[in-house]
């Protein structure tokens, strides 16, 4: 169980039908299935209560598993106290031990894993200046800040080499500008420990700036899981498309294949979602998601390109904000519609101006219901 | 507006010194009567001598109940720290059903009257053989004990962080690591206060002690009870003082080693 400082490297963590009911209340979380890969940077991401908590404590043991299973480096640990899985855990609200100086803390799990004296002083020298934090060993918790707290706590996590290091909100006590500093020693830490990184936030800026992969989790189940690109490009659901960044949303019946009708709208859509769409009858109710810089705004007037969409409505807002403006349009058919646009005076549009938006319907990605 | 409230605050100070001297005062009485060179009970003592102080220390039926009643009250105060700090942690972990229901009944030696008590533990006790035994007052006194134990580690618990044990579980230290490196370094306070009343709770207690006595073991609260009623003898004095300023000291002691390290209470 016990490694040597050489043997770098993540270990695959595998979620297998994985449940976890509490009484007779909706599972917490609900047989969620997710491959992390060995060295890869996944986040856990969701509102409160959608799971991802839930799934991280179950990995690291905190939490018993209803049913299923959680294989790390191939073996099924969800027998095991959280003792023997060789984890490394950072908590959002440090929990390091107060008792104990910085030093201390970070040489505890060397010392539960018997290592010797000497060698215990030079890793947690080392791992104290991986976390900017040389000559601070002597210090007590509370003789730290927040974000040099979360920094030993960092140091401790992951002092002992372990394969896979799971982090539960980790920066969500912090301001935000220790946030964001932090965002990046978390960043480089991941990139030079070469180890498997199982990170919750329901922070989405967050989850899109570190993770490889992002696992969308929403009452108990996983509605997506994909790079940033892909979730946000490629939402499957509308969960998804209305969680991660600004979407406008326009829901209606599918007449035909490519052709989504609503109250006072009808829009051509591409043949095929990134979910291949919805088809059959179950499936007749649809959304098409658009992102605010995907639509343009034209003149009443103007003519319609070829291969674009467009909807009618009047400017009700227009807002100035240096790089791009955001331009609130509301549509004929009732919805509110947001535009980004590259900023640039345009005397055409102004509050109140009858205007048409328009959008490749290529550019428009098609959700059930 | 400030010279009012500190006028207040002088009269609210008077009238708890005169609450306090009204509280204390009659017990204070037995150490001028404890240092009295006559074999009486006459206050203020007419001549002084450490007489009875020698007595005490020297008279084997004094002695022998002192002794007993150290080793008694210091078995009770591990016995009753062990007990009432696992049952505290079982009771603060959240993982206990019908916690309300144990806690009631751990914490009920507090509120039966001891008589009551008494009667039922001597009761059982002679059918089993321990009346008149070390492991029975030791029994019987650590159940009385317990509920300090409890409520004194309760009362730490409450500035525990429980999730430090998840930390140090999640580093790869055991249950029995994490108790002895994490958990008791940091409810220690609680856990000696609980100690010092187990303790006292064993050294004072009379009630009990007078069914489970037997001519070979008794303590000294019998000691006593039993100089008071047959005897008029000062040396009772002598141990009343003794028993006072171990108990208060026992007390304050905690409170005033936590003074002087403010940040370790944290």
């Amino acid at each position: 169980m016990t490694r040597t400082a050489h043997d770098k490297g993540g270990a695959a963590v595998h979620l297998t039908e994985l449940t976890k009911r509490y009484g007779n209340a909706p599972a917490a979380v609900d047989a969620v299935n997710l491959e992390i890969a060995a060295g890869e940077f996944m986040t856990l991401l969701g509102p409160s209560g959608s799971g991802k908590t839930t799934t991280l404590s179950m990995i690291a043991g905190f939490t018993r598993a209803t049913s299923g299973r959680i294989e790390v480096g191939g073996h099924d640990v969800a027998g095991l106290p959280p003792y023997k899985r060789d984890l490394g855990v950072v908590f959002q609200h440090y929990a390091l031990f107060p008792h104990m100086t910085a030093a201390q803390n970070i040489a505890f799990p060397l010392k539960q894993r018997k290592v010797g004296k000497a060698e215990i002083a030079a890793r947690v020298a080392d791992a104290l200046d991986l976390v900017h934090l040389g000559g601070m060993g002597d210090r007590l918790p509370r003789q730290l800040s927040g974000g040099q707290q979360q920094r030993v706590a960092l140091a401790r996590a992951v002092v002992f080499n372990p394969r896979v290091l799971l982090m539960d909100e980790p920066l969500g006590a912090l301001d935000k500008k220790l946030r964001e500093q932090l965002q990046g020693e978390i960043a480089r830490m991941h990139r030079d420990l070469g180890i498997t990184f199982v990170f919750v936030t329901h922070d989405q800026e967050e989850a899109l700036a570190l993770s490889d992969r992002i696992a969308v989790f929403n009452e108990g189940r996983i509605e997506q899981v994909g790079t940033a690109a892909d979730l946000y490009e490629r939402p499957e659901t509308l969960f998804v498309a209305r969680f991660l960044g600004e979407s406008n949303v326009l829901t209606g019946t599918m007449t035909d294949p490519s052709t989504l009708e609503g109250h006072g709208f009808r829009v051509a859509v591409p043949r095929t979602g990134a979910s291949g769409g919805p088809s059959g009858p179950a499936s007749r109710t649809a959304s098409v998601v658009i992102r605010p810089e995907r639509l343009t705004v034209l003149p009443a007037d103007a003519r319609i390109p070829a291969g674009h969409n467009a909807l009618r409505g009047t400017v009700s807002g227009l807002t100035y904000l240096g790089a791009h403006s955001t331009v609130t349009v509301e549509l004929d058919c009732g919805e509110r519609a947001t535009v980004r646009e590259p900023a640039a005076a345009r005397s055409e549009i102004s509050a109140g101006a009858p205007v048409q938006l328009t959008r490749p319907i290529a550019h428009g990605v098609l959700v059930s219901g | 507006m400030g010279e009012n409230e500190l006028r207040g605050g002088v009269g609210l100070r008077l009238w708890g010194a005169l609450v306090g001297a009204v509280l204390i005062a009659p017990t204070l009485i037995v150490i001028p009567l404890s240092f009295t060179g006559k074999a009486s009970f006459t206050f203020p003592p007419e001549s002084w001598s450490l007489r009875w102080y020698q007595n005490f220390f020297t008279d084997p039926g004094w002695r022998d109940a002192l002794l007993t009643s150290v080793r008694i009250a210091l078995l009770v105060a591990v016995l009753a720290s062990a007990l009432g700090t696992a049952a505290a942690l079982a009771l603060d972990s959240g993982r206990v059903p019908g916690k309300g229901l144990i806690n009631g009944l751990l914490l009920s030696p507090m509120v039966v009257p001891q008589i009551v008590a008494a009667i039922g533990v001597y009761a059982v006790f002679l059918k089993w053989g321990l009346a008149g035994t070390t492991l029975g007052f030791v029994l019987a006194h650590t159940a009385l004990a317990i509920p300090f134990v409890i409520v004194a580690v309760s009362a730490v618990l409450r500035g525990y962080d429980r999730r430090l044990e998840q930390a140090a579980a999640s580093l790869g230290a055991g249950p029995l690591t994490t108790f002895f490196q994490v958990t008791l370094p940091l409810i220690l306070p609680g856990v000696l206060s609980g100690a010092v009343f187990a303790f006292v709770t064993s050294l004072d207690e009379v009630v009990i002690a007078l069914y489970l006595q037997s001519p070979e073991l008794h303590t000294l609260p019998v000691q006593m009870f039993s100089s008071v009623t047959v005897e008029t003898d000062p040396t009772i004095a002598a141990a009343s003082t003794l028993v006072l300023v171990v108990t208060t000291m026992l007390i304050l002691l905690p409170q005033l080693l936590r003074r002087r390290s403010p940040e370790e209470t944290r």
